[in-house]
């Protein structure tokens, strides 16, 4: 297994394709940095709203590393899904388009090891781009914008986290966002599986992924009671709420508490149930398929 | 000798089709077996059953004495393939590809041994070239040496000369037969280029729309003693009409279509003049005894077969 899994790894990170989505996340964050570095103040003033009228706030101390990283994070989140696609959806698929599959299955090794080796490769590059994005998101934002106390916008006002309080928060984030986007793998492995071109899998991915994402948001009571807790994009922005944290019933902030947790947890579990019958239903039908490309 | 390969009423059907039905066949050890069939006719369905790439409807298959479905990898580890195209990973190098192989057929690579696969096949000097500048020639060698590189006891080669040059059809013939006599290696090669075919192998089988029509010796079934002869005469039904009243009868095929005998060469001269004494007029007389003949008569004339083969 160990053997395969080094086999699909030199295979992904020898293909042009897979550093594509690490130059655009670097481009992205860079921009975002630049923008914050010249305007920063003015976003937190944004962001503080008619708050700044009634209290005295130093944008200095707020515009800071952990900041920038929260507002790297909610923007580029949402959207690391299609470049997660963009090499999952193109693992099994794309050897069937370039006919590499009939000689991989050919070998003495099974096909479940085979798609097994397969989903951990693409667990590892997930992992590196996710440690990429942590990287320049938050250590160079650091550097470059200084450690302070963390404001995080809620539904019914604004947080504020000290700053001795906000590294493992992001720990765990990027651990659940880690976790969300092999859902998105494993569905991308599973489209793979189906198809014998690397297109119609990416493409496919990014779509289920926006259909569950608007019927997730979408108001709808109907939607909401008896769709909504089935789809995995409810529990994928569930790392959110590590940055949501515990009050006393006076309203003072507990350090080192997460406000929901068992709902953090829960969503953890439904993402692990999606990937166990994901990649389970992917290796039972690689398993039976006849490989005709 | 042994037996490398046994397959016993294999049958494979796609949604009503039957791509490979009924078939048996067996490869001893050392054979150069041909694997013919016109385009169509269920070589690659067998072929990637024999790989496990297609999953039979019916049927067995063992290999090394041991059956395939339950001692797949132990076999596999013994058998190299190129099936149809050589398709390989066009952004890695070739010697990159090779090594990927080599280590999935549990060989740990060693870059003497994988140098030197390379240069059996002339492709040492492009050993760090990307597959993707590669000639359909070059990219087929490089798939001759991925099948090879784990030293397999059984090669299977489905259509290996497809997309080459006549220089490359005439190396690829080469290698096999210096794999078949040099390395004593089991070879089972796919074509419809039947006299590529013809110049390679020991032992033939030939499909037709998944069925067997025949199994055997090369030499054999080319043997000029039972050679097939084809008449052409102004009249075929009336020809065939009178010939069935001579001592010729117990020769003639049952075919509609053709008038034809399996007979002794020396002896078509005698028939000849036995038939202008029967004023049957003759055009044309074609002694069908080149594996192409052969294998055109057998597959152009379904209904036929069976009596031919016997």
């Amino acid at each position: 297994m160990w053997n395969l899994l080094q086999i699909e790894l030199f295979k992904i990170f020898r293909k042009p394709r897979t550093y594509l989505a690490f130059a655009i996340i670097a481009a992205f964050i860079f921009l975002i940095q630049v923008g914050l570095l010249v305007n920063g103040k003015d976003w937190m003033k944004f962001m503080m709203g008619s708050l700044d009228e009634t209290m005295n706030i130093d944008y200095n101390k707020l515009v800071n590393g952990y900041a920038v990283c929260f507002f790297v994070l909610n923007l580029l989140l949402v959207h690391v899904p299609i470049l997660v696609a963009l090499v999952a959806g193109d693992v099994v698929s794309g050897e069937a388009s370039m006919g590499t599959l009939r000689l991989l299955a050919a070998k003495p090794v099974s096909r479940t090891q085979i798609i097994l080796a397969k989903y951990f490769a693409t667990a590892v590059y997930v992992f590196a781009m996710l440690l990429w994005i942590a990287v320049i998101s938050l250590v160079i934002s650091i550097a470059v914008f200084g450690q302070n106390d963390l404001v995080v916008a809620k539904t019914n006002g604004l947080q504020l986290i000290e700053a001795n309080d906000v590294l493992w928060r992001y720990f765990c984030a990027f651990g659940f966002a880690f976790i969300a986007m092999m859902v998105v793998a494993a569905i991308s492995l599973l489209l793979s599986v189906l198809s014998e071109n690397s297109i119609g899998p990416i493409v496919a991915t990014v779509g289920i992924i926006i259909v569950c994402t608007l019927v997730s948001e979408m108001e709808i009571p109907i939607y909401q009671k008896y769709i909504k807790p089935y789809l995995f994009t409810t529990y994928m922005l569930g790392w959110k709420g590590f940055f949501y944290i515990g009050s006393t019933e006076d309203g003072e902030t507990i350090k080192g508490s997460i406000q929901y947790l068992p709902g953090i947890l829960k969503s953890i579990a439904a993402l692990l149930v999606y990937i166990v019958a994901l990649v389970g239903t992917s290796v039972y039908i690689f398993r039976k398929k006849d490989i005709l490309s | 000798m042994a037996s490398i390969i046994k397959v016993n009423n294999l049958s494979k059907h796609f949604k009503g089709i039957h791509a490979v039905n009924d078939l048996s066949f067996t490869v001893e050890e050392g054979d150069v077996y041909g694997f013919l069939g016109q385009n169509g006719a269920g070589k690659s369905t067998s072929i990637r059953m024999l790989l496990t790439l297609i999953k039979p409807t019916a049927g067995s298959i063992s290999i090394f004495g041991k059956e395939l479905s339950s001692h797949r990898n132990e076999i596999l580890k013994q058998v190299g393939a190129v099936i149809e195209k050589p398709d390989l990973y066009k952004y890695l190098s070739a010697y990159d590809n090779l090594a990927i192989f080599a280590k999935m057929s549990g060989m740990k690579p060693n870059r003497t041994v994988l140098m030197e696969q390379l240069k059996m096949v002339g492709l040492d000097e492009r050993a760090d070239s990307k597959v993707k500048t590669f000639s359909q020639g070059m990219k087929q060698r490089l798939g001759i040496a991925v099948a090879l590189v784990h030293n397999p006891r059984l090669i299977i080669l489905d259509e290996p000369t497809n997309g080459l040059d006549p220089q490359g059809i005439a190396d690829m013939r080469n290698l096999i037969l210096h794999l078949s006599r040099e390395m004593g290696k089991t070879i089972v090669v796919s074509s419809h280029l039947l006299t590529e075919i013809e110049l390679v192998a020991n032992r033939m089988i030939i499909i037709h729309k998944g069925k067997k029509i025949v199994e055997g010796n090369v030499a054999e079934l080319l043997d000029p003693s039972k050679s097939l002869v084809q008449i052409e005469t102004t009249n075929d039904v009336d020809a065939r009409q009178k010939l069935l009243q001579t001592r010729w009868a117990d020769l003639l095929h049952d075919n509609e279509h053709h008038l034809q005998l399996k007979m002794n060469k020396e002896d078509v001269p005698v028939l000849i003049a036995e038939m202008v004494s029967l004023q049957i007029p003759v055009l044309s007389v074609h002694p069908m005894h080149s594996l192409e003949d052969y294998f055109l008569s057998l597959t152009t004339q379904a209904g036929h077969v069976e009596s031919i083969a016997n």
